[in-house]
């Protein structure tokens, strides 16, 4: 991005724009799972959500769950709940939370989770089977999960 | 955990016979041992589209039968220092009906459970003064698949008690533990999700009841080993390698899950 006058006052207004995103081990639940501040305090992107969820080397979501709206993409799987309408009866908040932490919410969810780096037994280096090197880096990053989750509003019936 | 209700609709009600007569028993009542898991178990063969049951169907489709007939050969064929095969010891691979069915299997003089391939390659290493072939390579299950074949439709039965248990105590541990960035245990995907897609997959049990498996996605046969290196590697977690004592332990406990489903070797999968 040019760091221009106009980014820069758009950023001032926002206040955390250009602060660092809150780190996966500093993300605050509540007593439900439900993160109540925003990752990165920029507004999600609900397009890029969708794309996110859709692909398979990101979210890969539709893996599990059926979405109509991202129909265009092939092949979505049962062994999560059906997604429509999760922004009618879902917040933000809540949604946040599962997305970064599910098992925070659904105890012992087979869902994986999105924003965490620690805690996992014989983590591997993504897909190739070998020891994970040095750090994690979560599933998907903080701005992600914000776009993630606006695209998860736009789910109404 | 229990299964899902539903899953047991999404495996079809079609009946597995070879050749046109040979049955083989892919839905049975669950051993003993799985109360509180499963009530059924399941061939992965119940999971898969029509056109790739109909391979298992006829000996003449199924590819796997091709490995079948080079290990016949190198059943006949004479390695290592001492100048023998392993028909100069154990006759016509028909001889050795019934031995799939039992394994993994305690060996009482090595003090260990053994899979198929460890026999086989103790075989090679101490009575033929052989090399051991390379686990779960092109040799080792080409003759697993020979072996199985022979056993076609004869119910699995490995032992857990006695020696064993300790063993299979610890494939159970294993089959139960999240492991990955995904933390994804064998039950969370074939135990509580049978029957259900993920993605374009039908997930079956994961039962091993049919191995060596030709799969069609990269055209030869695998070894159970090999499948469960892929499915640990699908969590993002560090695997073991095949012939581990941790994937022994999980051979001889998910084979003991199905206890009772045929030998159905070498099976055809996507
Ligand atoms: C491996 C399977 C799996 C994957 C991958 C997965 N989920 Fe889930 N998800 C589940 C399951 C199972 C539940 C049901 C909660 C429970 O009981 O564990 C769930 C629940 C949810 C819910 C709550 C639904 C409700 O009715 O309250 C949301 C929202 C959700 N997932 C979103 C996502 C998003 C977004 C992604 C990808 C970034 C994702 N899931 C990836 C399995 C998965
Ligand atoms: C010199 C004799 C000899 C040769 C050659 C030999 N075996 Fe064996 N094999 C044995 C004996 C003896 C046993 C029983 C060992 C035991 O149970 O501890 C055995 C056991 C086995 C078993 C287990 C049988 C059971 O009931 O548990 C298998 C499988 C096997 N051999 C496969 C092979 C294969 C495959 C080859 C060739 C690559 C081979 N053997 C070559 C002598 C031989
Ligand atoms: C993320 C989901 C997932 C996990 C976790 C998983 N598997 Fe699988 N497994 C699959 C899929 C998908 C297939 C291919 C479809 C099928 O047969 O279920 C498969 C296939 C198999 C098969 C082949 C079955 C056949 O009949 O061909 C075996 C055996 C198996 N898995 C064992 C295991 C074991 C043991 C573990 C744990 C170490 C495990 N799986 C963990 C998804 C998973």
């Amino acid at each position: 991005m040019r760091l221009t006058a106009m980014t820069v006052a758009a950023a001032l207004v926002a206040g955390s724009a250009l602060a660092e995103p809150v780190t996966p081990g500093d993300v605050q639940y509540d007593e439900y799972g439900a993160v109540a501040a925003s990752l990165t305090g920029v507004a999600g992107d609900p397009v890029n959500g969708g794309k996110i969820m859709a692909d398979k080397s990101q979210g890969n979501c539709i893996a599990c769950h059926a979405v109509t709206a991202l129909n265009d993409a092939p092949f979505h799987g049962e062994v999560g709940p059906m997604l429509d309408g999760v922004g009618g009866y879902r917040t933000a908040e809540e949604l946040r939370g599962i997305v970064a932490n599910a098992k925070m919410t659904f105890e012992d969810s087979v869902m994986p989770a999105f924003y965490k780096t620690t805690g996992f037994i014989r983590p591997g280096d993504a897909y190739t089977g070998k020891a994970a090197q040095g750090e994690l880096s979560p599933l998907l990053s903080a701005q992600d999960i914000e776009d993630v989750v606006a695209f998860l509003l736009t789910l109404k019936d | 955990i229990a299964a899902a209700p539903l899953a047991m609709a999404e495996a079809t009600d079609d009946q597995l016979v070879v050749n046109g007569d040979l049955e083989i028993v892919t839905q049975t009542a669950a051993a003993a041992h799985l109360e509180g898991s499963v009530d059924e178990v399941f061939s992965g063969w119940k999971f898969r589209d029509e056109g790739t049951r109909a391979m298992q169907m006829d000996d003449f489709d199924n590819p796997g039968m091709i490995f079948v007939d080079q290990a016949r050969e190198a059943w006949a064929a004479v390695e290592g220092t001492e100048g023998k095969s392993c028909a100069s010891c154990h006759g016509e691979p028909e001889d050795m009906a019934g031995v799939k069915a039992v394994y993994p299997k305690w060996n009482e003089e090595a003090g260990e459970v053994r899979t198929l391939t460890m026999q086989m390659n103790d075989c090679r290493t101490n009575r033929m003064g052989a090399d051991a072939w390379k686990y779960d390579g092109g040799d080792a299950v080409n003759m697993d698949a020979l072996l199985s074949s022979v056993s076609r439709g004869m119910p699995m039965n490995v032992a857990i008690d006695g020696p064993a248990q300790s063993t299979w105590e610890l494939g159970k541990e294993l089959y139960y533990t999240r492991t990955g960035q995904l933390e994804l245990s064998c039950a969370n995907c074939h135990e509580q999700n049978y029957g259900n897609y993920i993605r374009a997959d039908h997930l079956s049990q994961g039962q091993i009841n049919a191995f060596p498996a030709y799969r069609l996605k990269n055209a030869k046969l695998n070894g159970v080993h090999n499948r469960f290196k892929g499915c640990v590697r699908d969590t993002r977690a560090e695997t073991y390698k095949e012939g581990s004592p941790e994937f022994i332990a999980l051979e001889l406990y998910v084979a003991s899950r199905g206890n009772g489903l045929s030998v159905e070797g070498p099976s055809v999968r996507n």
